[in-house]
C-alpha cells in the first residue's frame, strides 16, 4: 500500500462512485433508496433484513391503479372478466370515514406479516415465511386447499382457477394453486424495487416506499421514524411488513 | 401334433418382427449449445431429477440460485428450434424435456406453471 500514493483517493473514489450508485434513479428528481445490494442468488437469504412496504394514503389517489396494472403485467395475471375467480395480488380499496366524510384510497396486498396465519394453517407446510420476512407459497407442494385464503384477514390470497399460459419465467403459476403478492421477490433478489412501487413512482403519486425495515438508515426506518405508520387490523398482532400512513 | 406346433411356431414367427416393427423408436437427443462445464462433477442423464429438487428447495427457501441453477438455464442451452426458428415450449413433442420423458412415458409437470421456453435466446446471438 505505501509505494502506491494514489490508493487512498482511489478508494474514496469509489466509496463515493458507491454511495452515487446506492440511489436508483426511476424518473427525473425521484431517485429511491433503502434498496441493500444485490444479493444475485449467491448467498441466502437472512433475517438480518425485514422487506417492508409503507404506503401514504394521503399521496394516493382513488383514480390511480398504476400499482395494480403493473402488478398485472409484471405477473401475467390473466382474467377471464370473472372478478369472483380472476387472480387479485393487489387491490385498490377507497375508504370514507363515517363521521368526518373523508375519503382515502390505498393499495391493499400480502401484508407479510411476522405472525402469518396462512403459514399456521397450512396443512402441507407450502405457505412459509422467508427469512427476510417475505410470506410465500411453495406450489410445488400446495394442494389447493384454501385454508390459508380463509385465515387471512386482508383477503390477499387467490387461487388460480384456470390453466395458465405464457407464464414469466421468474413467476411460475398453475392451474389448482393458491399464490399472492411475493413482494416481487425476483427484483428485490436483484436489487431492483418491487413492480407496484415503481410503478407508483413513475406513472402514481409516489405514495410506496419500499425497503429494509431492519435497518434504521432506510428510507422506510427513516420515514416510520419521523411520521409514524399504522397497520391494518393491528390489533390481530400479526406485525405486517406493509403499513400505512394517513389513513 | 407336430403339425400344431409347426403352425404355432410359423404364427410366433410371423408375429415376431411385426411387434418389433411397433417398438417406440429410441429417442434422438436434441444437441445442446453453450457450456457443458455447467455439468461437471453431475451425471446430470441419473441425477437430473435429484438436482431440480434439490435446487428448487434452494431457491424457493433460502433465494439461493445462479444463472446455471435456474431452470432458465436449461432451457437457455438445450431449447429446441421450431420451423419459425423461436424455441418450441412444452406442448411441441420437441420440446428437449419431452423427448425423453416421451419415451419412457414419465410426465413432468414442472410446466404446468413454469415458463418452458427460455428467455434469452443464445442461438439468435443473446447474451447468458
Amino acid at each position: 500500500m505505501s509505494n502506491c500514493p494514489t490508493s487512498t483517493s482511489r478508494r474514496k473514489f469509489l466509496n463515493a462512485a458507491s454511495v452515487l450508485g446506492a440511489g436508483i434513479v426511476v424518473a427525473p428528481g425521484i431517485t429511491l433508496h433503502g434498496i441493500s445490494p444485490a444479493r444475485a442468488g449467491s448467498t441466502a437469504v437472512s433475517s438480518k433484513i425485514r422487506w417492508g412496504l409503507l404506503v401514504d394514503a394521503s399521496k394516493c389517489t382513488p383514480d390511480c391503479s398504476a400499482c395494480v396494472t403493473a402488478c398485472k403485467t409484471e405477473h401475467n395475471l390473466q382474467g377471464h372478466d370473472r372478478a369472483a375467480t380472476d387472480p387479485q395480488w393487489i387491490r385498490k380499496v377507497d375508504l370514507r370515514d363515517r363521521k368526518s366524510g373523508r375519503t382515502s384510497s390505498l393499495p391493499v396486498m400480502c401484508q407479510h406479516c411476522d405472525e402469518p396465519p396462512c403459514v399456521d394453517v397450512c396443512p402441507t407446510g407450502a405457505s412459509f415465511k422467508r427469512a427476510d420476512g417475505i410470506v410465500l407459497v411453495d406450489k410445488h407442494i400446495c394442494i389447493g386447499c384454501r385454508y390459508c385464503m380463509m385465515a387471512c384477514p386482508y383477503k390477499a390470497r387467490s387461487f388460480v382457477h384456470e390453466v395458465t399460459i405464457n407464464q414469466k419465467s421468474y413467476s411460475p403459476r398453475g392451474k389448482g394453486t393458491v399464490e399472492s403478492c411475493t413482494f416481487c421477490v425476483h427484483r428485490i433478489d436483484v436489487g431492483r424495487q418491487p413492480a407496484c412501487v415503481e410503478a407508483c413512482h413513475k406513472d402514481g403519486n409516489g405514495a410506496m416506499t419500499f425497503g429494509d425495515l431492519k435497518d434504521p438508515e432506510s428510507d422506510i426506518s427513516k420515514k416510520l421514524v419521523a411520521h409514524g405508520g399504522s397497520r391494518i387490523r393491528g390489533d390481530l398482532g400479526l406485525d405486517p411488513g406493509v403499513r400505512y400512513q394517513g389513513v | 401334433m407336430m403339425r400344431l406346433v409347426f403352425v404355432f411356431t410359423l404364427l410366433m414367427l410371423a408375429a415376431g418382427p411385426a411387434q418389433a416393427g411397433e417398438m417406440v423408436p429410441f429417442p434422438t437427443i436434441p444437441k445442446a449449445i453453450g457450456n457443458a462445464d455447467v455439468h461437471a462433477g453431475v451425471d446430470i442423464r441419473r441425477n437430473h431429477m435429484k438436482q431440480l429438487l434439490h435446487q428448487r428447495d434452494e431457491t424457493m427457501y433460502k433465494g439461493l440460485s445462479t444463472d446455471n441453477e435456474r431452470l432458465q438455464g436449461c432451457l437457455t442451452c438445450h431449447a429446441v428450434r421450431g420451423e419459425d426458428g423461436h424455441a418450441v415450449s412444452y406442448q411441441d413433442p420437441k420440446h428437449f424435456c419431452r423427448v425423453c420423458h416421451d419415451y419412457v412415458a414419465v410426465r413432468v409437470d414442472c410446466f404446468e406453471c413454469h415458463a418452458s421456453t427460455p428467455d434469452t435466446d443464445l442461438a439468435a446471438g443473446g447474451q447468458q
